[in-house]
């Protein structure tokens, strides 16, 4: 059913998606994966967050857009900051909200995914927030649902994260103005990293002039370099001209896996402290996703620092989810309209 | 043909009647708030016609409208922007074009999301009628009856000027 974290299937799934998350007009109406979507596209979903972010300095932090609409998040791994976000998110939009545990209910009870999805589609959902441990699974909860009700990704396994890729890419946009001529450095464990592979494409297709992936080669996947991007496995060589720098989480569990010698051993090499970030451009940023670990991948002083962008990040994933929810749903409203014409014309 | 006085003639008496207005209402600091785009442009202009200090503010109704069941969202939505508090402030909303009246209720709704105004008056250069909801302007330069096939529009912002497009059926 949910297809397996094969590098192939996976690539095969994101050209898939690429229809799938589309409508007939090129419109938003799933948002899966950054593959396939456009420089227009992207551009449209930063220009729509910035109203958003207009919208949670107002008194009021709250747009009628969704009103009466029933989003549920339906999150299959465990998840702090994205799920609060993507419910604030959609309450600022005035849905309202289901959060769903899977990983404590019914599927511990034996239940399938797809009689889960059923009997959400039975309370009339318009809209299901997806994160899971596994690739692809979206994807196929998009391929099956009910028409008009939209799949939003909030991380599945390795492969993709584009709502967390994209509050990076506003908070690059509102620090530096432009993507262009930009050396972004991506730090750390690109390997599992969905954040990474989303950041990658997206820098891409918004046109920096350099990806630089800076990490161990343990760390790095196999087709690192078909990617298009600088390797570097030097992080003091690496910091020189950058000015964005984006650390990754190291992932704690990762250490069991002979991966890497130790903790101490990587902050040594690869933990963002004030002497190395001095190596960057001046005016670098420095960005994370979350959660930090201090002084496992990053130094105290520099993630409270005045070159940190990381509480920015925070706010800007609001405004992002909202912009990519009510894009979808708008896209969504578009299908339903086109599928009436069709029928009609039939009639 | 329909006959419409220039932007010129329509603003010296949308001015005119405005500042009546206000006098008679005892509105001494109005805050305008114009709706883009056309609306932001006549702000502009009676901003500087009348010599107020305080700046003008600019709507976005984009997330407000009535119609996203219907058209969903409008791609090009730019940030809402109100440069002061409007809070116990007397609002002057204007807008280029007034019809069914759902942009003011949209614009009105959006308002009270920034704070709990002392009045809000409305400002329309053209009244088309056709009105849908019961929302009225205070001031208007010019009532105006278009046949079915013909739109009108300002453009601008330099120079401003109205247009009348046909449009198919």
């Amino acid at each position: 059913m949910i297809p397996a974290t094969d590098p192939v299937v996976l690539s095969a799934h994101d050209r898939a998606s690429r229809n799938l998350q589309l409508t007939g007009d090129g419109q938003l109406r799933h948002f899966i994966t950054l593959d396939g979507l456009d420089l227009v596209m992207l551009t449209d979903i930063l220009d729509t967050a910035d109203s958003f972010i207009e919208v949670g300095e107002r008194t009021i932090k709250k747009v009628p857009l969704l009103r009466g609409r029933t989003v549920v998040n339906l999150f299959f791994e465990s998840s702090t900051r994205t799920r609060s976000t993507f419910e604030l998110a959609a309450k600022r939009l005035s849905a309202d909200v289901l959060n769903l545990d899977i990983s404590t209910s019914a599927t511990s009870k034996g239940e399938t995914l797809s009689d889960t999805l059923l009997n959400l589609e039975a309370m009339a959902s318009d809209m299901f927030v997806v994160r899971h441990s596994q690739s692809g699974a979206p994807h196929f909860i998009a391929e099956s649902v009910t028409p008009g009700v939209a799949i939003i990704n909030a991380g599945d396994g390795r492969h993709a994260h584009p709502t967390q890729a994209m509050l990076d890419m506003l908070t690059i946009r509102q620090n530096k103005g432009s993507f262009e001529g930009l050396r972004v450095a991506i730090v750390g464990d690109i390997l599992h990293s969905r954040v990474a592979r989303s950041q990658i494409r997206a820098l891409q297709t918004l046109g920096v002039a350099e990806v630089r992936l800076i990490a161990p080669g343990t760390l790095l996947p196999a087709d690192a370099e078909s990617l298009g991007c600088t390797i570097e496995y030097d992080m003091r060589r690496g910091m020189a001209d950058l000015d964005v720098v984006i650390m990754l989480r190291l992932q704690k569990e990762r250490m069991e896996g002979a991966l890497l010698p130790s903790e101490r051993e990587f902050y040594r090499l690869y933990g963002l402290d004030t002497e190395k970030l001095a190596l960057a451009k001046p005016d670098c940023i420095v960005m994370h996703p979350g959660p930090i670990n201090r002084g496992v991948e990053i130094e105290s002083a520099v993630a409270d620092g005045p070159q940190s962008v990381i509480l920015n990040q925070v706010t800007n994933g609001i405004a992002i989810r909202m912009a990519v929810m009510s894009m979808a749903m708008s896209g969504q409203v578009a299908d339903r309209a086109a599928r009436v014409r069709a029928q009609e014309a039939d009639q | 043909m329909t006959d419409i006085p220039e932007v010129p003639v329509l603003l010296d008496r949308l001015e005119q009647r405005l500042k009546d207005f206000l006098e008679e209402k005892g509105i001494d600091r109005p805050l305008l708030v114009g709706i883009r785009t056309g609306g932001v442009w006549l702000a502009e202009a009676l901003h500087a016609r009348l010599g107020l200090i305080e700046p003008w503010g600019e709507l976005d109704i984009s997330f407000y409208r009535d119609d996203f069941s219907r058209i969903g969202l409008n791609p090009r939505v730019t940030p809402s922007h109100l440069p002061f508090e409007t809070e116990d402030r007397d609002l002057v909303l204007v807008d280029d074009v007034i019809m069914s009246g759902r942009t003011i209720r949209a614009a009105m709704n959006e308002l009270f999301d920034y704070g709990r105004p002392s009045s809000i008056s409305l400002v329309a250069l053209i009244d088309l009628g056709e009105r849908e909801l019961p929302i009225q302007p205070d001031v208007a330069a010019c009532p105006l009856k278009l046949p079915p096939h013909q739109r009108v529009k300002l453009t601008g912002p330099q120079p401003l000027a109205v247009e009348i497009r046909e449009v198919r059926a």
